[in-house]
């Protein structure tokens, strides 16, 4: 039997060989530890701020802004639990919106369990937030407001650098969850406004238990592990070979940026080609990054996954798959929980060919033809 | 080219070949152990043979293994995560001696007296737990000095009165017999697995709330996508036990014949994990002990290895009433691997490097 076709790139990439490449002269893991006071240490040391500047050089950062993490959670949740609980902050509330990774909701939900408010905004049925509700929703008691760059789910791309105008123009915070941005899209925080950013590696073909977040200078947030204080406000041991594989994972989706957005262009549109049934994207059909296509199907009405066994999809996001709840996504994009339930995330890139493509289309096409002929 | 000799294991020691292969093969594993799909399900078949090769290890259910980041964060967990009866966290109590890790991880701790040795003043405890129940951290061996704290009169105490123990056991795990305590904080790269990723051990996972909050990892107890790769090597690491047997043997030569030219050995009557040693070399600054060993082809730290390679005061050695000597001494950890011939080199280059710096001694 051969194995599913792997689109689920949106859960986690491949890891790119020569990322691999990049992580194996740290042993795969890393040999000395970059904190020590000798030869070891300081090579260590140097190939983690190599990969510091990668990092920065790819979203227009200062070198030193960038601390690394052990993933987008830690990122998010550092970035609003630093920032709600920072010396001398006196602003309480969160703002953010109804579409956000969990790793964001649950820990502004946390911070509102402990004193702090929180707004959330709704979105309009496009997944794009209106910048006249997010506008009505800010005022001078707001410390933060959360958006994401790029949709987990359906990948629609939020007009950033005027939520940061709106942002600024209260005096709050703006932080960007760039899990799925990070490597995509193009992502300057100095020409964008952004103020702190969540980074992940291994959407963007780098490993899994690394990231890093992005701090603007003088943007004051409380520590979140503590410790021996290697990053500066983030304690603990730093894995050298992951921050390399995170640095060289960078330096490629930066040098490929064009190249892996017409890949995934010609993938996307492939598919939609393919596919003989009749079938609804959810999201932005523009405003979004090409390689996540969120599909409905009119008049399936039951979890379509089940029923494709060789594709590796998903619908929604891999934690939520976790839980077993309908999207959060969805259902704030007006969709109904068994419309929710029975749409399919698929997501392609740098190695998906054109011919795995064609399969999946073929797929689909049989078992939504299926369902349909079971609703009679 | 001067061959190098590395003695700073308890900083990090090298991944062992059954790690590095565990880490090798996990890495092309395609798939986010979340995602129910087939991918996800041999990513999360793999995270799963991993937390039952810790549980063996650790002597628990897998249900009471919690995936980390590495030691900080597992420590982090149970500090802020733990709960007695009732929503709010217990107060906590900690070893003076601890990892900055454990000492920062809240700022409301309050500080348990340790003696000359380096031991936990039990009677200190006592007092403090007379108070009310409290969690307390108490390591189960120092990274500097490799002192073995005694966990079960520890243990005992915090039973009695109805409280929480936190061990991290760091640097132990591997070379002493699991503590047994509610919360057990382990790191892979320690003991032979990749750095950033760790465990938290929990006796009761109901009396643990998460820290690190969102995607319900981990049954809820750490959100994130977990560390596959990472993790897998960790279960490898401690599936490959290594033979710390003759060690202690070799540390000790080492230590007599240091002291034969002048230098004190920190913690010397306590109990001691077998590989590591605080060495002292009175007058002269550890900063400056690290670099000319360093340009001699040795690597070792003074005091713990974090903060970007700063040499600062040992703490460890400041809370053992140590005063001025607590900045002079360098930390030496041996791996199971390191040879006689390393550990006579290095004798060699120390003796000479007191020979030049040390204080001249009376006799």
């Amino acid at each position: 039997m051969s194995l599913p076709i792997y689109l689920d790139y949106g859960a986690t990439t491949p890891l790119d060989p020569a990322v691999a490449a990049a992580m194996e002269p740290w042993g795969v893991t890393g040999f000395g530890n970059p904190h020590s006071a000798h030869l070891w240490g300081y090579q260590a040391k140097a190939a983690v701020e190599v990969a510091r500047e990668q990092v920065a050089a790819l979203i227009n950062a200062p070198v030193e802004s960038i601390a690394f993490t052990s993933g987008a959670t830690e990122s998010n949740n550092w970035a609003l639990k630093g920032l709600l609980t920072a010396p001398g902050q006196t602003r309480r509330r969160i703002v953010t919106l109804a579409t956000e990774h969990s790793s964001v909701l649950e820990t502004a939900q946390y911070l509102a369990s402990i004193g702090a408010q929180l707004t959330i905004v709704p979105v309009r049925s496009h997944g794009l937030v209106d910048l006249g509700d997010l506008e009505r929703a800010l005022g001078e008691d707001v410390a933060v407001v959360s958006v994401m760059a790029v949709n987990n789910e359906i990948g629609v791309v939020q007009d950033l650098a005027a939520i940061a105008a709106l942002a600024h123009a209260v005096g709050a915070v703006f932080h960007v969850d760039a899990a799925q941005g990070f490597g995509k899209v193009p992502l300057d925080v100095q020409a964008m406004g952004i103020d702190l950013m969540s980074i992940t590696a291994h959407k963007i073909y780098g490993p899994k238990g690394v990231g890093a977040l992005y701090r603007r200078p003088f943007t004051v947030i409380a520590p979140l592990l503590h410790g021996g204080g290697q990053e500066d406000g983030r304690s603990g041991t730093l894995p050298t070979a992951l921050i390399a594989g995170l640095g060289a994972a960078a330096a490629i989706a930066g040098q490929r940026m064009a190249e892996d957005h017409a890949h995934a262009v010609m993938l996307r549109d492939r598919l939609l080609a393919g596919l003989t049934v009749q079938s609804q994207i959810n999201g932005h059909p523009d405003r979004r990054w090409p390689g996540n296509l969120n599909l409905s199907f009119p008049g399936v009405a039951v979890p379509l996954i089940q029923h494709v066994p060789g594709l590796a999809i998903s619908s929604g996001s891999a934690c939520a798959a976790v839980t077993g709840r309908a999207s959060h996504v969805l259902t704030a994009l007006g969709l109904a929980e068994t419309q929710a339930k029975a749409s399919l995330r698929l997501g392609f890139g740098r190695f998906t060919t054109a011919a795995e493509i064609d399969t999946a289309a073929t797929l689909l096409n049989a078992a939504v033809q299926r369902k349909l002929a079971e609703a009679g | 080219m001067k061959s190098r000799i590395y003695l700073d294991h308890a900083a990090t020691t090298p991944v062992g070949d059954a790690a590095r292969t565990a880490v090798i093969d996990a890495l092309a594993v395609i798939g986010n152990p979340s995602s129910v799909h087939g991918g996800g399900r041999a990513a999360h078949a793999l995270l799963e043979g991993a937390r039952d090769a810790v549980a063996g290890f650790a002597g628990v259910a897998a249900e009471n293994i919690v995936f980390t980041s590495g030691g900080t964060e597992a420590i982090a967990l149970a500090a802020h995560g733990a709960r007695l009866a009732g929503p709010v966290r217990p107060r906590l109590l900690v070893g003076a001696t601890e990892h900055s890790a454990v000492l920062q991880a809240r700022d409301d701790g309050q500080l348990l007296p340790v003696d000359g040795n380096g031991l936990i003043d039990l009677q200190a405890l006592a007092a403090a737990l007379a108070t009310g129940p409290a969690l307390v951290a108490v390591q189960a061996a120092n990274n500097e000095t490799g002192v073995i704290q005694p966990l079960a009169d520890v243990a005992a105490l915090v039973r009695d009165t109805g409280s929480l123990l936190l061990v991290d056991a760091v640097q132990a795990a591997g070379k002493m017999v699991m503590a047994d305590a509610d919360f057990v904080a382990l790191s892979a790269h320690k003991l032979g697995g990749p750095p950033g990723v760790g465990a938290l051990i929990v006796r009761d996972p109901q009396g643990l709330i998460a820290v690190q909050h969102g995607g319900g990892q981990e049954r809820g107890h750490r959100g994130g996508t977990p560390n596959l790769p990472g993790i897998a090597g960790f279960a490898a690491a401690v599936a490959e036990p290594r033979d710390w047997r003759a060690v202690a043997a070799r540390r000790d030569r080492l230590e007599a014949q240091l002291k034969a030219g002048g230098a004190i050995i920190h913690g010397e009557n306590a109990p001691r994990l077998p590989n590591i040693s605080s060495i002292g070399l009175p007058g002269v600054a550890a900063a400056t002990q690290v670099m000319m060993l360093d340009l001699e082809g040795f690597m070792v730290s003074a005091g713990a290895a974090c903060s970007s390679g700063k040499v600062k005061t040992s703490h460890v050695l400041h809370a053992m009433g140590l005063g001025a000597a607590a900045g002079e001494a360098i930390r030496v950890s041996l791996a199971a691997t390191t040879t006689d011939d390393e550990i006579a080199a290095f004798a060699a280059a120390w003796l000479a490097m007191a020979a030049r710096l040390g204080r001249k001694s009376a006799g």
